[in-house]
């Protein structure tokens, strides 16, 4: 039996009670019999791969609704590295809610060693506004039983840009992750996806403006700095060695397997991904390839999304030759306009930058 | 003896051909007659007819105009018992071909002159009846549209009678839509037409009407002769342009097929092959003699014409240059009036500066461009040429606003002016004239045609004209108005160069001569469309529009400050990447000046600003 190096492990689970009028991902409701022929495919694949993992990732959709039985039992099929990453993805109405029965012991005990959860506000008519079904006692509530339960690396995510949200409002959603004390806060900028029911009445949407929502953002970034929060890619933010070494496997341009409907991967030099069904993926339906992976261009779009930047020793150690002499001119000017800086023999987005991060990454991108 | 039918001479004495044509206003039912001519002398077969028979390019059926002249002759047994050849020559109507129509007049011993008997007199049907009277042309007036239910002929006969003093008493009324009187027309053409004055014996003159150039026998030359004759083998000569060329064939246009002929002599209409590369080479206007016996003068009004508009054409795709160089050539093979030299503009790249006779003819070869040779074109605005006096004496002549020099070193400049009638309801005088002032127009006169329709004279500055001018005069009249102009002099004039920039670098594709009165409001608009026009990009815009370094209208497009893709689903890189290729996709569609990028959609914007606007 051979063994490679580990990498990641991304487990897609699509399961939904319902709709978030701003999500365009897939998702279907929990039949339980479906719940339980997914999870039995999960660990099918995963019993197919011959790997060890140093990251795990149960990502959705509601990966709660698995329930800490079935959670439990896929974990006893991975095979993990000592201080393997595990994060799961948890709903605060599922596991926080005042009858909830979710039980956090047993999937601290399964090896979960992080807990991901969506708070996007705690202002609750905007989580309202939201389709979020939990109040913000609810957040509480799970939060307070994640930390009985000795998880203590926890991650909020926040939403920018939302229905009614004012600097004011945004304050009192970042003053409830800092003293949550949450370790790992990440934010993004509402996106009206096509498809999405917000799509269809977004005329009818009060939206912070263009303006006001890169403030909100900037706002983000310099009071989660104050408390402690480090910036370390353009949507998130860090307590001291609370990085996700997941998600930076992903900005690193690193390998990582992904199981389940919609999951993507990048194994061998290669990705591909597995259709937007659950049925698809139930019966074995194998996933599409998706060409080859890792391309300088790739390397480059993924590394500016970090605080840590595109290296350029880096760069020249992994495809044998240095950034182009184009490439130094466009960031020199980019530098002059106060989109990118240069430091430590690495170029990264400035706090303007990250806002623009599309235009000033395709600048760059360009010049490759 | 064998008679080789096509070979031998038709038995119709000089004494029996007429040559003519017809002269309208636009719309007024001219191809539409021509159609009843050919079928009522049973010139085409009835299943082979087509509307507009003798327009052959789809625009001119399109459109409904006359582009190119044609010819046919017709064989035609009239009411005395006799065989008459019957030539006519269908001219183009519009006022950018009114040297074309002058030499298919010159071909000609009579017209038939059509007035639509609801709309009565109109612009162009005076201004070709004065031209036909130049001509010494025998006017045939007919009345048609007696179909339509507005229809009024006694009072457009009337009309003609006061303003042309045309007598109309046995004017033919007609529908040439349904074929009512048509006999009539062509009776009265055989009555009232002289036939040709023409000697066989004297040196040869032909008068050269159109060229078309056809691949397999080159330049097919259209002609009258004058006097004279010519057969295959003879060596002709182009008076004008001094080309020779031996006669390959001879012979006789016919509705659908040519027929070719052993000689043309004297009074006949035909044409000549003769292995002709190129139309600049058979000129409309000029004399064909034969170098074997050749003619002392030529005929009379020959001239080269000028392009009056000019305008940059560019590939919409830099790579389509090539293409668009040979669509031009083409092109140019058969309209020897479209003039192209090589551009370069540092907004739009390379493309050609291109001169027309017209407005009218400017679109047409760019529909013909895009259309026929399916390329995507982006023309800057047109530019009549102007007449630039420099403080060291010297004149120089510009047709780009790229050449215009520095104001320091303009002593002058001077614009070429029009005569222009418009022929509308006695209601509209106060809006048409509100027009003209605007456009910088100088009242002439007015005549009373008829108690409610007035004849209004005005001199119109050509750059005035040549953009949308009978656009707003349609709408203002809701279409009732007909306009007609002829170049008349060049004026000393107050002119300026506008020059846009962006981020500071003039932009040379939009810059343009205008009267100094009208550039502050111009400039505003131009910087206002682009502002409305240029997405925000990553830095601050300034659009500023200058008169030399006197900036007079600024307007600012903001910076972009966030496009960002925020979360990424489960590792989906490949989301990411396909955003980020359209958007260089949708980069590479951009016009790019420095750092600043230009969307197509913006040059067009300031491009078609006009009165509305």
């Amino acid at each position: 039996m051979t063994m490679t190096n580990p990498i990641g492990l991304y487990l897609h689970i699509p399961f939904c009670k319902g709709k978030c009028p701003y999500c365009d991902f897939y998702s279907i409701y929990p039949k339980e019999e479906t719940v339980d022929a997914y999870a039995s495919a999960l660990i099918r694949n995963i019993d197919r791969e011959d790997r060890i993992y140093d990251t795990v990732y149960f990502g959705g959709g509601t990966p709660s609704l698995l329930g800490a039985e079935r959670i439990a039992k896929i974990m006893s099929h991975i095979r993990r590295t000592d201080n393997c990453e595990v994060t799961l993805e948890c709903n605060p109405s599922d596991t926080g809610s005042v009858n909830s029965d979710f039980d956090f012991y047993k999937v601290a005990e399964s090896g979960i060693n992080r807990i991901s959860m969506g708070l996007q506000s705690a202002v609750d008519f905007e989580r309202k506004a939201l389709g979020r079904r939990a109040g913000c006692e609810d957040v509480e509530r799970a939060i307070e039983r994640i930390f009985k339960s000795g998880i203590s690396n926890i991650s909020l995510d926040l939403m920018l840009g939302i229905p009614f949200q004012t600097s004011e409002s945004l304050r009192k959603s970042i003053d409830f992750c800092v003293s949550s004390g949450a370790k790992h806060i990440s934010t993004y900028i509402l996106k009206i996806e096509e498809g999405t029911s917000f799509y269809k009445k977004r005329n009818e949407l009060i939206l912070p403006d263009e303006d006001e929502t890169c403030e909100l953002y900037l706002q983000t970034v310099s009071s989660l700095a104050s408390n402690g929060f480090k910036q370390y890619e353009i949507s998130n933010f860090a307590k001291n060695g609370f990085e996700s070494r997941h998600n930076l496997k992903y900005w690193r341009c690193e390998e990582y397997l992904g199981i389940g409907a919609a999951a993507h991967s990048f194994v061998d030099g290669r990705r591909f991904f597995y259709g937007r069904s659950a049925e698809d993926f139930i019966n074995d339906v194998p996933p599409t390839d998706d060409g080859a992976g890792g391309d300088e261009e790739e390397f480059v779009m993924l590394a500016l999304r970090l605080s840590e930047g595109l290296n350029e020793k880096k760069f020249s150690d992994k495809y044998g030759k240095s950034l182009p002499e184009a490439f130094g001119k466009k960031a020199e000017f980019l530098i002059e306009k106060g989109f990118l800086k240069y430091s430590y023999g690495a170029y990264s987005l400035t706090e303007n930058g990250f806002l623009l991060s599309n235009s000033v990454i395709c600048e760059l991108i360009e010049c490759l | 003896m064998l008679f080789k039918k096509e070979k031998t001479k038709v038995a119709v004495s000089k004494e029996n051909i007429r040559n003519f044509c017809i002269i309208a206003h636009i719309d007024h039912g001219k191809s539409t007659l021509a159609d009843r001519l050919l079928e009522k002398t049973k010139s085409v077969a009835l299943r082979d007819m087509t509307a507009q028979l003798l327009d052959k390019m789809d625009l001119e059926r399109e459109r409904g105009i006359t582009i190119k002249a044609h010819a046919v002759k017709l064989n035609y047994l009239a009411e005395d018992g006799q065989e008459y050849v019957l030539n006519l020559i269908d001219t183009p109507g519009h006022v950018d071909f009114n040297y074309e129509v002058s030499r298919s007049l010159a071909a000609c011993e009579g017209a038939v002159l059509i007035v639509d008997a609801s709309q009565g007199v109109e612009a162009q049907t005076l201004a070709n009846t004065y031209l036909a009277l130049d001509h010494d042309l025998e006017l045939v007036p007919v009345i048609n549209k007696i179909d339509l239910p507005s229809a009024d002929p006694d009072r457009v006969a009337a009309e003609v009678e006061d303003v042309i003093g045309l007598d109309c008493s046995e004017a033919p009324r007609v529908s040439a839509k349904t074929g009512v009187n048509i006999e009539q027309v062509l009776e009265h053409i055989v009555k009232d037409i002289p036939a040709p004055q023409a000697d066989d014996n004297k040196p040869l003159r032909a008068l050269i009407f159109d060229s078309v150039y056809d691949s397999y026998k080159g330049v097919i030359v259209y002609v009258r002769i004058k006097e004279g004759r010519i057969k295959p083998g003879d060596t002709m000569r182009m008076m004008a342009t001094g080309a020779e060329f031996t006669v390959v064939e001879t012979g006789y246009m016919r509705a659908q097929e040519p027929e070719p002929c052993a000689e043309l002599t004297a009074g006949e209409v035909g044409y000549i092959t003769a292995s002709i590369k190129t139309v600049s080479d058979a000129r409309v206007g000029d004399t064909v003699t034969t170098v074997e016996n050749p003619a002392a003068e030529p005929l009379p009004g020959y001239r080269k014409v000028n392009p009056m508009v000019y305008c940059g054409v560019y590939p919409a795709d830099g790579a389509d240059y090539e293409n668009l160089r040979d669509a031009l050539e083409k092109l140019q093979l058969n309209d020897a009036a479209l003039t192209y030299e090589p551009e370069t503009s540092g907004a739009l790249g390379f493309g050609f500066r291109c001169g027309f006779l017209g407005l009218l003819h400017l679109e047409i070869i760019q529909e013909r461009l895009e259309r026929e040779y399916d390329l995507d074109l982006v023309t800057t605005i047109p530019s009549v040429v102007y007449k630039i006096n420099l403080t060291d004496g010297s004149m120089i002549e510009i047709d780009n606003p790229t050449h215009y020099p520095d104001p320091a070193n303009i002593a002058s400049c001077e614009e070429p002016f029009t005569n222009a009638h418009i022929y509308a309801p006695a209601d509209y005088v106060g809006t048409i004239m509100d027009l003209c002032q605007d456009r910088r127009g100088v009242f002439k006169n007015m005549d009373y045609i008829t108690p409610d329709r007035v004849d209004i004279h005005y001199e119109l500055p050509l750059n005035e004209i040549i953009y949308d001018f009978f656009d707003s005069l349609k709408s203002r009249t809701r279409g009732y108005a007909s306009f007609d102009y002829e170049i008349s002099d060049y004026r000393k004039s107050n002119l300026v160069k506008l020059d846009v920039l962006l981020n500071g670098d003039i932009i040379d594709a939009l810059s343009f001569i205008i009267h100094s009165e009208k550039a502050y409001s111009k400039a505003r608009k131009i910087a206002e469309r682009l502002k409305d026009n240029i997405p925000r990009q990553m830095f601050e815009i300034p659009i500023q529009i200058g008169i030399g370094g006197k900036i007079i209208a600024r307007e600012t497009i903001k910076a972009m400050r966030k496009d960002v893709l925020a979360k990424c689903y489960g590792g989906d890189i490949t989301r990411k990447k396909k955003l980020l290729e359209k958007q260089k996709e949708g980069k590479k569609r951009m016009r790019h000046f420095g750092t600043v990028e230009v969307p197509q959609e913006a040059f067009m914007a300031v491009l078609k600003l006009d009165d509305n606007d």
